[in-house]
């Protein structure tokens, strides 16, 4: 035990405080349908430039396979899940689909310089502030979100919720958060230079999602 | 007074700058009105405001509670925890976690707390470079100056002053004052330097005591990339910064870029719990948590000056001020600039060196109106500059108390409350000041410089009065 630990700890029992209890949450509770959610998540989300596609629920796969190529987004990353295994099955042979399987050690030089696009799945959708969540794993590592130039991500239309309160009270987040949670809601941009917005500092420059109905 | 001197020599810099006082103020107008419109209801924002004070503060009551909890929890999940009382503390454990790993490198996300404790001079004294990664840190770094706003710190330069900056420092890239492309510029000079760097080190927005979660906003990646890529991240804050749950998050995340930018949410809240699980691959190996007192315990142990420790850092009081919108950051010569400052800065380096921060405020009350958390700025300013130069003292820990107290000022108030309580004394110095009125001097000192000086009327109110038909009542 240090002994920095023990004196602010005690500095800070030296005066007692009162416990007042912190009023009920103002959870808000919109009533929205899932028609509703999805167009103001994408309605949220389309206002920092982030596109977003409406697909049929096992459409995405020909999407990407149409629309890669003509972006000229060959060089595929993806994680080792349902999703991309089912991807790169099917995946346009134009395309080099790989999955993030190796440690970042080994793979950083790849990662940061030979990666046009990133895939991931999404743990849900937020509507009232138009954001992603992210739960990166084994099989869907962190960076895959935030160092290609361009990310897309899967969101579910089932899963999209009104508020990140209804998220984490639905979800149960308190029953054990990952190594690291995100939101994501929209492609990296700054304001530092002269208050002028700019897209695409430090993480992806494209954000793209393609909501699964 | 020498630090009152030098205090009112940078004020003096900074209003003659007009051009940089304009700029400053067109920005601020444009930040004050996309904060309102993120707000279109005011009671709504009243009672969201009302409902992150309760949280925060709430969180104090329990803060010796919550920080141990919070620190079993990070433990548990694998973060190792660091307690320092003072700068020098926090700055050698932070050194010695470097060292141990022989990191030489470090890529670093926006910390206030980081420029609290001088910490990057610290590193770079024993051989550790350190790159700043937010945009306008890195400005700024390049620049060798230090923020003048909390969370817009290259606020006070233009794109020109960027253009020459980065062509100054990276000639390779062609000049260009376009927005743009400085940002493209920026990200290709920095991308080498996250997929190279040791560590990472960053703040933190909001430490969740329940989980164990450090809870990390912001736009632009630059937060993620540094506490993600390199395999040590240290995060360094204060102990105040703890909140009791998950559930108390969504509240603060909501009010938090609505008041500060006036934008709905932050492009990436990134909630950090552990370093890299087995057969994750990628994430820090190494996580740790230093939690800083410097002060905040004192602050913590005042009835009043609590309220200090609620702020989450969103820069609302700042660009509703209308002094920093005159002066601008640097002029305050502190850490933390505007009211906040004011009020954080006395009570952390004590009142002989920063109790004159107080004398820049009109206690015109915007602050107070749109901080989310509902911190009586203007009153806590006042009592500092009460403990500043009274004999009589409340329960507060702070230095310095009294030490702004100048004889001739006390002796002149002693004079007029003498005065004012006795009759006849009035009378007669009434009665002085309206006949000898010619003898009023005509320069007085800083008043005058900008003012014409005040000259007693002829005759006095009551003489007045009493000529217009009033009587005696």
């Amino acid at each position: 035990m240090s002994s920095a630990r023990d004196n602010i700890l005690k500095r800070l029992r030296s005066k007692p405080r009162d416990t007042g209890e912190v009023q009920d949450r103002l959870v808000p509770d919109h009533g929205w349908n899932q028609q509703e959610k999805i167009e103001h998540l994408s309605h949220q989300m389309q206002a920092v430039r982030t596109e977003v596609q409406r697909l049929g629920e096992s459409q995405w796969i020909d999407w990407l396979n149409s629309e890669l190529p003509k972006r000229k987004l060959n060089r595929v990353l993806t994680g080792h899940t349902n999703e991309g295994q089912a991807f790169k099955d099917r995946a346009e042979t134009s395309l080099d689909v790989q999955y993030y399987a190796q440690n970042i050690e080994s793979f950083k030089t790849g990662l940061f310089n030979k990666i046009d696009v990133g895939i991931t799945t999404t743990r849900g959708g937020i509507a009232d502030t138009g954001s992603l969540i992210l739960w990166p794993d084994e099989h869907e590592p962190r960076l895959l979100s935030l160092v290609p130039p361009v990310h897309i991500a899967l969101l579910k239309a089932n899963e999209i919720y009104e508020s990140l309160a209804q998220a984490i009270e639905i979800q149960e987040w308190e029953q054990g958060m990952p190594s690291n949670a995100l939101l994501v809601s929209g492609p990296s941009k700054t304001a530092d230079i002269q208050q002028t917005l700019a897209y695409g500092i430090h993480g992806p420059k494209e954000l793209i999602v393609l909501i699964l109905e | 007074m020498q630090q009152t001197e030098v205090f009112s020599q940078r004020i003096n810099k900074a209003l003659a700058n007009h051009q940089a006082r304009l700029s400053l103020r067109d920005t601020m107008d444009r930040l004050k009105l996309k904060r309102l419109q993120q707000f279109p209801d005011k009671q709504h924002l009243d009672e969201l405001r009302h409902q992150a004070k309760s949280i925060r503060q709430k969180a104090l009551n329990h803060l010796p509670d919550l920080l141990e909890q919070l620190e079993k929890k990070l433990t548990e999940n694998g973060i190792k925890v660091h307690w320092a009382e003072a700068p020098e503390q926090a700055n050698s454990i932070i050194h010695e976690i470097l060292n141990k790993a022989g990191a030489k490198s470090v890529v670093k996300g926006k910390s206030m707390v980081s420029e609290e404790i001088d910490m990057n001079a610290y590193l770079e004294q024993r051989g550790i470079e350190v790159i700043e990664s937010d945009l306008g840190e890195f400005i700024i770094q390049l620049a060798h100056e230090p923020p003048s706003h909390i969370i817009m710190p290259a606020i006070h330069k233009n794109a020109r002053d960027v253009a020459k900056l980065f062509h100054q420092h990276f000639p390779e890239l062609a000049y260009t004052e376009d927005v743009n492309e400085l940002t493209l510029s920026a990200r290709k000079i920095l991308r080498d330097r996250f997929a190279n760097a040791d560590a990472g080190i960053s703040g933190v927005n909001f430490a969740v005591a329940e989980t164990g979660t450090l809870c990390l906003v912001e736009n632009e990646g630059n937060g993620r990339l540094s506490t993600t890529t390199p395999d040590i991240h240290i995060a360094i804050t204060g102990i105040e910064k703890v909140i009791e749950k998950l559930e108390d998050l969504p509240p603060l995340l909501n009010i938090l870029p609505k008041t500060a930018t006036g934008q709905p949410v932050t492009t990436y809240v990134n909630m950090i719990s552990s370093p890299r699980k087995a057969h994750e691959k990628d994430g820090p190996r190494q996580v740790h948590l230093v939690l800083l007192d410097n002060t905040r315990s004192d602050i913590h142990s005042s009835e009043d000056f609590i309220d200090t420790l609620r702020c989450i850092r969103c820069g609302s009081c700042i660009n509703h001020c209308p002094v920093y919108v005159q002066v601008g950051g640097h002029a305050y010569g502190s850490t933390y600039p505007g009211p906040i400052g004011t009020v954080l800065e006395p009570q952390r380096i004590g009142l002989q060196q920063m109790g004159n921060l107080t004398s820049a405020c009109t206690l015109c009350g915007a602050c107070a109106e749109v901080c989310p958390v509902q911190i009586p700025l203007p009153s806590l300013i006042n009592q500092l500059r009460a403990e500043s130069i009274s004999t009589q003292f409340s329960d507060s820990r702070i230095s310095g108390k009294g030490s702004l107290r100048k004889r001739s000022e006390a002796l002149a108030w002693k004079l007029w409350s003498v005065t004012y309580a006795q009759p006849w004394l009035y009378g007669i110095f009434r009665w002085t000041a309206t006949r000898l009125r010619f003898l009023a001097p005509s320069r007085l000192g800083g008043w005058t410089k900008y003012r014409t000086s005040p000259k007693p009327a002829a005759k006095t109110l009551h003489e007045l009065a009493r000529q217009q038909g009033f009587d005696n009542e």
